[in-house]
């Protein structure tokens, strides 16, 4: 059913027609419209044989999830930000469990200093929490997804977080064709658990593991993550067969068959990085792009297979591993590591700042005339960074560096954003 | 490997598998459960198991409390009128109110016995051996019940003319009533044991011929005297004269003003007689203070009550027709009693001597071997004088002189003639520790101070020989056994089977004997890591902790 | 029937009285419990909490007929219950983390009640760090929603399984490892540390009691008539530690039995945040009793003694015993 509506609602939607049977609410920005509609659709009845928690912190969302999944239900939360990161411990403790929850996370910066906008540094902290996790391109992707993580969570028996862009996807209104109850329900069987609290075949879950085990238990969660790689392309076959319609599950490759330049990248930046890259070729620049949906397990073969035949490629990041740089161009040199392809860094967007077509396309002609540094920052305002270096370097006491880049930001005329959170 | 198929590797396990860990190699100390010797038990003269059937008796087996009893006491109907209950003055449970009535349940169970008629065990089949018993007192005829139930021919040859000894003819009858009496000796002779009434043994040498042992209990009988200057129609009696004579129906003439002269039971028991026998007064005169009195408090306080006059630290002078001289004494800085010089002339009709009894060991002449002392013949720690083959207790041996070490002189007697006649040598076996208060962890049991028991009216009491303590009912009975602690001794209150943190005790059905040597329960050495919780736990102190062997 | 005839010997106290008929035995003398913990754990030798852990579960099991399961935080029951790849629960048990038992039975709950099986009971236990400490949030929020949970607070007053350390349960004076017994002022601080169970009496929730494992009879009573009702319950149980609390392990009984008797720890039960009924103290003893026989407090007894901190500490006692009416029962 295609609707204009927006993506939180839509995602909320979609995930009412999973059948979620325990859905943990603790609300934060930008996730909380996806909680709030659920709610109201458990509390109309529009959504029945669900219990709507509304608890106390989202550790106590994650672990009342995990309660609940290893009681054998069906279950969902969602979060963004601080609350991923208040949540952690539970977070690795799902995935150590083997619990199918499936989590939206609405991507959103972390502080200090606070910021409610969109960068996906709440969910790379994640990265290796052992949790699935999937980047929805638009609202289409994300509601998609969705339907998808829980069929591959309860496969596979491991939990999934879909992320998707805070505000730039959870606030938009979009045409979304919102999957048919009767579709989901073909598509997805009803949830049966691999373990389960059952008096009557009891076990014991969550053991204490020492060396001797440990590393195997480790080894096991990683070839877990590998299967799925076989898996995720599976489902999104299946899914396509059920809606008709086409997702590639790992990678999504978009015109990359003569590409010189390859951007790669995560999320709904990748519209913005198809306009530049149309409009480049139409001026002589054969551009490509990459996007990645299934970050964790990492598609290292269909990555290589994608971007085997590009001379260069830049990695667009919406997170800054400080001290390093990128985080997804590491996992991008990993694949790529045989084929010497010469490969940079970009970091953009954070915090919410826009990414411009225009400072994309200049990019990509930089990179095409191979004159892209190692890792550089998109749209940085040099002149002010350069300033509190400066002021830094004269005096140890420098002041509060936000405050004084505030200062300077304000007499740069930058348009300020407004912040809520 | 306990994972689960389809279930997370190591993180997920089958259930109760931490079996496969034997705690019980952290040992260093294990817990043994012990049977301690009840300190009621070890009080006990005739070796009663009193905590045994206690134990019977609080769960309602009467019958079952009472054949364990009179495996060791035929008499409890007796006992439980006549003990002195050296017992009660042990008992544990005093540590927390009262002492267990155990006399009163006793008597009770005795009582119980002769209304049902539960008879004793049949003797054991006959072994052709014999033994001769001097004597039909309680010590004679404690002997003779043991003898017989193991098989031997006994015969009891007595001076009297009934058995029963003191009982029938020392101590009075509202004290110990006849038919009670005659019914439990009565039942005990019902085994076949052979009786001579008056027939007394003058030449033990010539009268043991045929037999293969014999047991003297022959009592003490000659009442002692003591100098004391005397007019010529002065009257004097003594104490088993007067008390012998009552029971026999040919009660003394007494007077109005009678005084008792002595300080023991039977100076207790002469002056209620007197009471009883019409006299106005009776007056006992002491030489002592009333602490230092032989005579058991209860009686001295039976007797007050009853309208005996005391005079302690008193002797009597001089002794006249109806009135005596009496002397003050003092104590000296050792508690002995010193004359002060004082004297005071007090009305009496008639004084009654209660000075003690001597042995008549005229029966021992020429009997070689046989070793008198104070006027007691000596005895072995089994009861075998001097003599092989003659044994002795009760009265005429020396030590306390009570129906209840009577008893069990008989018992002790009987066991090594019987080891005797075997051509074996009695061995007493080994004595378990004291389950003393301390090895008992007291919390468990309710508070419940000791019920009393109800005693016949005073003006009754005076004006007749009616039995002046009344039993228990069987309220009262049972809520008296259930006071007790099971000193030393498994209960079955599953405490160890509770407080063990490692599970590592088994219980079995009660009385089925089939945990660690015959008890019930059983610990399980394979996880029990020696905390020692159920030892400290054990109410009753019945487990023990022993150095583990490593 | 007469009075006396109400006397049993060992009343309620032992384990069992065999006096009584059989339906007033108790859920551990039993031979057929359910023995939710069984042999083979790696607790010390006298742990307060294996002990507790098993009369409280198995009185919960035989309440709700077997049909239950437990959530377990991080602490020591759970570490010497389940080290892979052994466990000793025969229950349905589960572990998360150290923080979120309250939360992961909420969840599991829930789970149960949606998928039509809330016949099946849930209880939730925590040594005293995850309770009164990191798990606080969670469990208040399983209060104040009033879900469908047991939670069981076994106190051993500090966070042992870490080696002793203090936390908001640890009492004053009480020597751990982060509240030496060293300084002016040896031993944990006076006036810190929380009283959860009148924190969970403010929440309003159904049922709150305290208990011990001095007291069997009434530990199970008290889990007996929890799992009678739905809703939110509380059970504090104090559960001494023979390794933190420097007490013989053959005294751990004996040293719950001296934290009531000397009133410094109130036994009582409350329904709907109002204490509803108080366990007398039966054999009233100074709180020195308690103190001395834990080497925690030993430095209260060195040259000279500490009299003023003992006096602080009978103080407590003698307030606990007159806000709950703890006086010994009439004789
Ligand atoms: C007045 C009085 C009150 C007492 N009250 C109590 C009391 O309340 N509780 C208590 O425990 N104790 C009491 N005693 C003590 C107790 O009665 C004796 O210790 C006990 O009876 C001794 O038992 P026995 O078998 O050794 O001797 P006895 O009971 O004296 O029996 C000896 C028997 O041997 C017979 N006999 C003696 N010589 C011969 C012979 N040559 N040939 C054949 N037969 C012979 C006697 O006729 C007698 O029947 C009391 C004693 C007296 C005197
Ligand atoms: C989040 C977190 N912080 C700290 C720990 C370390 N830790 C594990 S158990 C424990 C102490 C448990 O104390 P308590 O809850 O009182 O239980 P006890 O071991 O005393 O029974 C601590 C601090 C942890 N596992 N997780
Ligand atoms: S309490 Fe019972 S076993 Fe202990 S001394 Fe008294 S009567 Fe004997
Ligand atoms: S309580 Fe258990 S572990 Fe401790 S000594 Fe007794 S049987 Fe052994
Ligand atoms: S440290 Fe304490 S609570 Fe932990 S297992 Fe040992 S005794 Fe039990
Ligand atoms: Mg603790």
């Amino acid at each position: 059913m295609r609707e204009q509506i927006e993506g939180s609602q839509a995602v909320a939607r979609t995930v009412a027609a999973c059948r979620p049977q325990v859905v943990c609410a603790y609300p934060i920005s930008p996730q909380t419209h996806i909680v709030e509609t659920l709610s109201r659709l458990v509390m109309s009845q529009q959504l029945g044989g669900c219990e709507y928690l509304n608890v106390d912190s989202e550790f106590a969302a994650m672990s009342a999830a995990i309660g609940a999944s290893a009681a054998g239900a069906r279950t969902y939360t969602a979060t963004a930000s601080q609350g991923l990161l208040y949540m952690v411990e539970a977070v690795y403790n799902a995935s150590g469990l083997g619990l199918p929850i499936v989590m939206t996370v609405a991507n959103r910066a972390i502080g200090a200093p606070i910021n409610i906008w969109n960068d996906h540094s709440d969910a790379m902290s994640q990265r290796d929490s052992g949790w699935i996790q999937m980047y929805a391109e638009d609202n289409q992707h994300a509601v998609d997804l969705h339907v998808m993580a829980y069929r591959l969570a309860e496969e596979v028996s491991l939990p999934v977080m879909v992320c998707m862009d805070g505000f730039i996807l959870t606030h938009a209104v979009e045409e979304v064709d919102l999957p048919e109850q009767t579709q989901v329900d073909a598509f997805l069987p009803p949830f049966e658990p691999r373990q389960i609290l059952d008096p009557d075949d009891p076990v014991s879950i969550g053991a204490m593991v020492g060396p001797e085990a440990f590393l195997e238990v480790r080894y096991l969660a990683h070839q877990r993550q590998m299967q799925a790689l076989e898996t995720i392309p599976r489902i999104a076959a299946e899914f396509a067969a059920a809606t008709g319609r086409q997702r590639d599950g790992l990678v999504t490759p978009y015109r990359l068959e003569d590409a010189d330049v390859a951007v790669v990248a995560l999320g709904s930046v990748l519209g913005t990085l198809k306009d530049a890259v149309d409009a480049l070729r139409v001026r002589g620049v054969n551009a490509g792009v990459l996007g990645i949906t299934s970050f964790r397990p990492f598609p290292l073969a269909a990555v290589r297979a994608a971007l085997g035949s590009v001379g260069r490629i830049v990695v667009l990041e919406k997170t800054l591993a400080v001290g390093i740089g990128g985080v997804l161009s590491s996992n991008i040199r990993t694949a790529m590591a045989d084929t010497g392809t010469p490969t940079t860094t970009v970091i953009a967007g954070l915090g919410g700042r826009p990414i411009l077509q225009a400072s994309l396309e200049q990019m990509i002609v930089d990179a095409h005339r191979g004159r892209s540094a190692d890792l550089s920052f998109l749209d940085l305002n040099t002149g002010l960074v350069e300033r509190e270096l400066a002021r830094t370097r004269a005096s140890r006491r420098s002041g509060p560096a936000a405050e004084n880049m505030l200062r300077d930001a304000m007499a740069d005329a930058v348009p300020e954003s407004g912040a809520r959170g | 490997m306990n994972g689960r198929d389809g279930t997370p590797f190591a993180i997920t396990l089958g259930v109760g598998s931490s079996l496969a860990n034997k705690t019980g190699s952290w040992r260093t100390e294990r817990p043994v459960y012990r049977n301690a010797l009840p300190p009621c038990n070890d009080a006990c003269p005739a070796g009663e198991n009193i905590q045994g059937w206690l134990y019977e008796a609080e769960g309602g087996d009467y019958e079952a409390a009472w054949r364990l009893l009179v495996a060791d006491n035929p008499f409890p109907a007796i006992m439980g009128r006549v003990c002195y209950h050296p017992c009660q003055a042990a008992c544990n449970r005093a540590h927390l109110d009262e002492a267990v009535g155990i006399n009163a349940v006793e008597r009770f169970l005795g009582d119980a016995a002769l209304q049902a008629g539960w008879e004793l065990p049949a003797p054991l089949p006959d072994t052709g051996r014999s033994v001769l018993i001097v004597g039909a007192g309680p010590s004679g005829l404690s002997a003779a019940h043991h003898l017989r139930r193991a098989g031997h021919r006994v015969v009891i040859r007595e001076a009297g003319p009934l058995p029963g000894g003191m009982m029938r003819f020392g101590i009075p009858a509202y004290r110990l009533p006849r038919d009670v009496l005659d019914a439990e000796v009565g039942r005990l002779l019902g085994s076949g044991i052979e009786l001579h009434l008056d027939d007394r043994v003058d030449d033990l040498m010539a009268a043991s011929r045929g037999f293969d042992a014999t047991f003297l209990a022959v009592g003490a009988h000659i009442g002692r005297r003591a100098y004391i200057p005397a007019g010529e129609s002065a009257h004097i009696l003594d104490a088993v004269g007067v008390l012998r004579d009552t029971a026999d129906d040919q009660p003394p003439l007494l007077g109005r003003r009678v005084v008792v002269y002595g300080g023991g039971n039977t100076a207790m028991d002469a002056a209620r007689t007197a009471k009883r026998l019409g006299a106005e007064e009776a007056i006992v005169v002491y030489r002592r203070t009333r602490d230092r009195m032989p005579a058991h408090d209860s009686e001295v306080a039976e007797a007050l009550e009853e309208g005996v006059i005391m005079r302690w630290l008193s002797t009597i002078r001089h002794v006249d027709e109806g009135s005596m001289v009496v002397e003050r004494m003092e104590l000296d800085a050792d508690g002995f009693p010193r004359p002060t010089g004082e004297t005071e002339e007090l009305a009496a009709d008639s004084l009654v001597l209660a000075l003690g009894q001597d042995v008549d060991l005229s029966l021992l002449d020429g009997v070689p071997d046989l070793e008198v002392v104070d006027g007691v013949v000596t005895v072995d720690d089994r009861m075998m004088t001097g003599h092989a083959g003659v044994f002795a207790g009760g009265d005429m041996v020396p030590s306390e002189r009570t129906v209840t070490v009577a008893v069990g002189h008989g018992k002790q007697a009987a066991r090594t003639i019987d080891a005797w006649l075997r051509g074996e040598e009695y061995r007493h076996a080994a004595r378990p520790a004291l389950a003393d208060v301390t090895s008992l962890n007291t919390w468990y049991y309710t508070d419940a101070p000791a019920s009393v028991r109800p005693t016949l009216d005073l003006v009754r009491r005076i004006s007749t020989f009616d039995e002046v303590t009344l039993g228990l009912d069987e309220d009262t009975a049972v809520f008296e056994a259930r006071r007790c602690l099971s000193c030393g001794n498994c209960f079955h209150c599953d405490n160890c089977f509770g407080v063990c943190p490692d599970n590592a005790v088994r219980k079995f059905a009660e009385g089925s004997g089939a945990g660690d040597n015959g008890r019930d329960y059983a610990f399980d050495l394979d996880y029990c890591k020696g905390c020692g919780l159920c030892v400290a736990e054990c109410p009753s102190g019945a487990i023990d902790l022993v150095p583990e062997q490593i | 029937m007469t009075e006396r005839l109400r006397f049993y010997q060992t009343g309620s106290f032992a384990v069992r009285n065999r006096l009584l008929p059989v339906v007033d035995a108790s859920v551990q003398s039993d031979p057929g419990r359910a023995n939710a913990i069984t042999s083979g754990h790696r607790a010390c030798q006298g742990c307060g909490e294996a002990l507790g852990a098993r009369y409280a579960l198995d009185a919960a099991m035989r309440a709700s007929g077997g049909r239950m399961v437990a959530v377990n935080a991080t602490g020591c029951l759970e570490v010497f219950s389940t080290p892979y790849p052994e466990t000793s629960w025969q229950i349905p048990w589960m572990h998360s983390l150290f923080g979120n038992a309250a939360a992961v039975a909420s969840g599991v709950a829930a789970a149960l009640r949606v998928t039509g099986r809330d016949d099946v009971r849930v209880v939730a236990q925590a040594g005293d760090g995850g309770t009164v400490d990191i798990g606080l949030g969670p469990l208040s929020g399983m209060f104040e929603r009033n879900d469908d949970v047991l939670f069981i607070c076994y106190d051993n007053e500090a966070y042992m399984n870490t080696g002793v350390q203090r936390s908001g349960a640890t009492p004053p004076a009480a020597r751990t490892m982060t509240t030496p017994a060293v300084g002016p002022h040896p031993g944990a601080p006076f006036g810190q540390g929380k009283d959860l169970p009148r924190i969970a009496m403010a929440h309003e929730i159904p049922y709150v009691a305290t208990a011990t494992v001095a007291d069997l009879r009434d530990l199970e009573d008290k889990v007996t008539t929890a799992m009678s009702i739905r809703g939110a319950r509380y059970l504090h149980v104090l559960v001494p530690c023979p390794l933190g609390w420097g007490s013989a392990s053959r005294d751990t009984v004996r040293v719950a039995r001296l934290a009531t008797e000397s009133g410094l720890f109130p036994v009582f039960e409350a329904h709907d945040g109002e204490v509803t009924s108080v366990t007398p103290i039966r054999r009233r003893v100074p709180v020195e009793d308690y103190l001395r026989i834990q080497k925690r407090y030993a430095h209260l007894f060195g040259e000279p003694p500490a009299t003023g901190v003992i006096a602080h500490i009978q103080a407590t006692a003698d307030r606990n015993i007159r806000r709950y009416r703890i006086e010994e029962a009439p004789v």
